[in-house]
């Protein structure tokens, strides 16, 4: 089976405390901590394993500059056999519309049986995936936590709903599968392996090379732009406890009481 | 005017709460836009639901099919595309049904697509100002949002003030412009989740670990200080992503909704889909080393420093009470 995963590298919500620049409309990104999305690595792996059992190839592949490389070289060194880098000037700015169509270019220059994301990054929209299926008249499943290979022609998948439940579909192939956080767990990538892939050529590949008008993608082709970033101020907020350890824990476990969390 | 059209998910006959919320929304992008509901299903499930629209919408749209019983996101795009004025907005939940069929939808109508709006600000030159979360709630984002050729928008379940409206509606049965309804997605059957050894439904007191119990040995501590308190250990996704504790510990939207008197929230930043299954209104002590943790506007009571410290004191702090 091939195999192909869209990642992306993206500011990393677990080492980062995230404030505005001083003009108040972008984060400030100059010490950032970036990784790859946490969902593209359980999609990986998750691909990584399809091979390991049927045979086939992974690709991984992502929209980004010359940086968006370090993120490649991370997940092939989980395990994908190629890396694409799909990088032009023309592409920032891209809203989900403008990425899908991107990544659509790539798709129709391979061959692939499956296709990959994770099911949401870090804009937490959850939408290339499903725009990336429609236009290639493809079938789409988000939120996958299961999937079995039935034949060449079939999968079944399972999707995460509300409650813990769990959906069981039926999906001819090719398509396009969203992944789910917990649906394996991510092989973990040491130094060393990093290393092995450090010299292996990944491809850049431009509009031109993937036949895409420019206008059609980028800040030029988007209809949803974001306009500012800003913190809000959701109601009163929590009553910070300050002071000593013993002093706080005193004053906690007196508000615990009077709300009827201790004896 | 702006026309919107608002697709109610609704189980057995009964729309989700979302249909109440939708109102509220629409109001806030265009005080005078047509809004009209939607509903898709089968039966006599669907009848109903449409029916008890009427209450709150003056127009009501049905379309019936067997292959619509469950609500199969493939199928009701299908549906959706044949029925729909492509240049209005369309709104959908962002849960797992809208967020499976909604970026699809937004290309087989050539809109614009936005999701998981928690507010809007009206319509100015064809753009639709929205407010929507990056970053697991980290930040907000103004967005805008070019609707002069449609555009389909899912909305936060439980971000927009419910209204009942009284409409006494009319509903129109377009079952007949449904079209095509085969599909390459076939759904099969829901399997419920797993019943755990523990019910922390039942608990008036959770004892809740996010990522900030950072190791499988220290969900220990958490242990010991549930047990001090006589309450019960919950967790947040990633615990069970991880699987440190079972998926039937989980509290948020893909876990379980919980009614405590007392939420203990340690190391859990808080997003929507986790508070999403914080119900009941409890008493919120919230322990996180980073002060910007969302789980801090929504608490009662925070406290910044790192749990792996301070549960263990307050452990030992409650025994020798």
């Amino acid at each position: 089976m091939e195999i192909l995963v869209c990642v992306k590298r993206v500011p990393d919500t677990a080492e980062n405390e995230f404030q505005l620049n001083s003009a108040g409309n972008d984060l400030d990104r100059d010490d950032l901590v970036y990784s790859v999305n946490e969902w593209d690595n359980y999609a990986v792996e998750e691909a990584i394993q399809i091979v390991d059992k049927v045979g086939g190839n992974v690709t991984v592949v992502t929209v980004g500059d010359s940086e968006s490389e370090e993120v490649l070289r991370r997940e092939m060194a989980m395990g994908a056999n190629n890396g694409i880098l799909l990088s032009d000037d023309a592409f920032e700015g891209s809203d989900g519309k403008g990425i899908a169509t991107i990544l659509k270019g790539e798709v129709l220059k391979g061959k692939y049986d499956l296709i990959l994301t994770g099911a949401q990054a870090d804009a937490a929209a959850g939408q290339v995936g499903g725009m990336l299926a429609a236009m290639l008249d493809l079938p789409y499943a988000s939120l996958v936590n299961k999937i079995e290979v039935e034949s060449d022609t079939t999968i079944k998948v399972g999707r995460e709903i509300e409650g813990g439940n769990q959906e069981m579909n039926e999906v001819d192939l090719p398509c396009v599968l969203s992944i789910q956080t917990g649906i394996n767990e991510p092989r973990y990538v040491g130094i060393r392996g990093i290393r092995k892939v450090a010299q292996v050529e990944i491809p850049v590949k431009d509009a031109a090379a993937l036949g895409i008008d420019p206008s059609s993608v980028g800040d030029a082709g988007a209809k949803v732009k974001r306009v500012d970033y800003f913190v809000p101020e959701l109601g009163a907020g929590a009553e910070m406890l300050e002071g000593s350890t013993d002093e706080i824990i005193a004053q906690l476990i007196e508000r615990i009481k009077s709300k009827g969390g201790l004896a | 005017m702006t026309q919107i059209f608002v697709y109610v998910t609704h189980v057995a006959g009964v729309a989700d709460d979302i249909a109440s919320e939708y109102i509220t929304a629409a109001k806030k992008i265009d005080p005078a836009a047509t809004v009209t509901a939607v509903v898709t299903g089968s039966g006599a499930d669907l009848d109903k639901v449409a029916d008890s629209l009427t209450s709150k919408y003056a127009e009501v749209i049905k379309i019936g099919n067997e292959a619509l019983a469950y609500p199969n996101a493939e199928v009701v795009r299908k549906a959706l595309c044949n029925v729909l004025d492509k240049s209005a907005v369309v709104l959908a939940p962002h849960n797992t049904f809208g967020m499976d069929m909604c970026p699809g939808l937004s290309i087989k109508m050539d809109s614009a697509f936005a999701a998981d709006a928690v507010d809007f600000e009206g319509v100015a030159d064809g753009k639709l100002k929205l407010v929507r979360q990056e970053l697991g709630g980290a930040v907000s984002t103004h967005v805008a949002c070019d609707i002069s050729n449609g555009a389909v928008i899912t909305i936060r379940p439980g971000a927009f003030a419910p209204i009942d409206a009284a409409a006494g509606g009319k509903v129109t049965d377009k079952s007949g412009e449904a079209g095509d309804l085969t599909a390459k997605r076939r759904f099969l059957e829901v399997v419920q989740a797993e019943v755990g050894d523990v019910d922390i439904t039942k608990s008036d007191v959770l004892v809740s670990v996010g990522r900030g119990i950072q190791e499988q040995e220290n969900i220990e501590i958490a242990q010991e200080l549930a047990e001090a308190m006589g309450a019960v250990v919950s967790c947040s996704r990633p615990i069970v992503d991880a699987k440190w504790l079972e998926k039937s510990r989980q509290v948020g939207t893909s876990g379980k909704t919980v009614k405590p008197k007392v939420y203990m929230a340690m190391g859990i930043s808080g997003s929507f889909q986790h508070m999403g299954g914080v119900k009941g209104n409890p008493y919120i002590v919230a322990v996180n080393k980073n002060p910007k943790a969302p789980i801090f506007q929504v608490a009662d009571v925070g406290i910044v420093t790192d749990i792996l410290e301070f549960m263990p004191a307050l452990t030992e702090a409650i025994k020798e009470m």
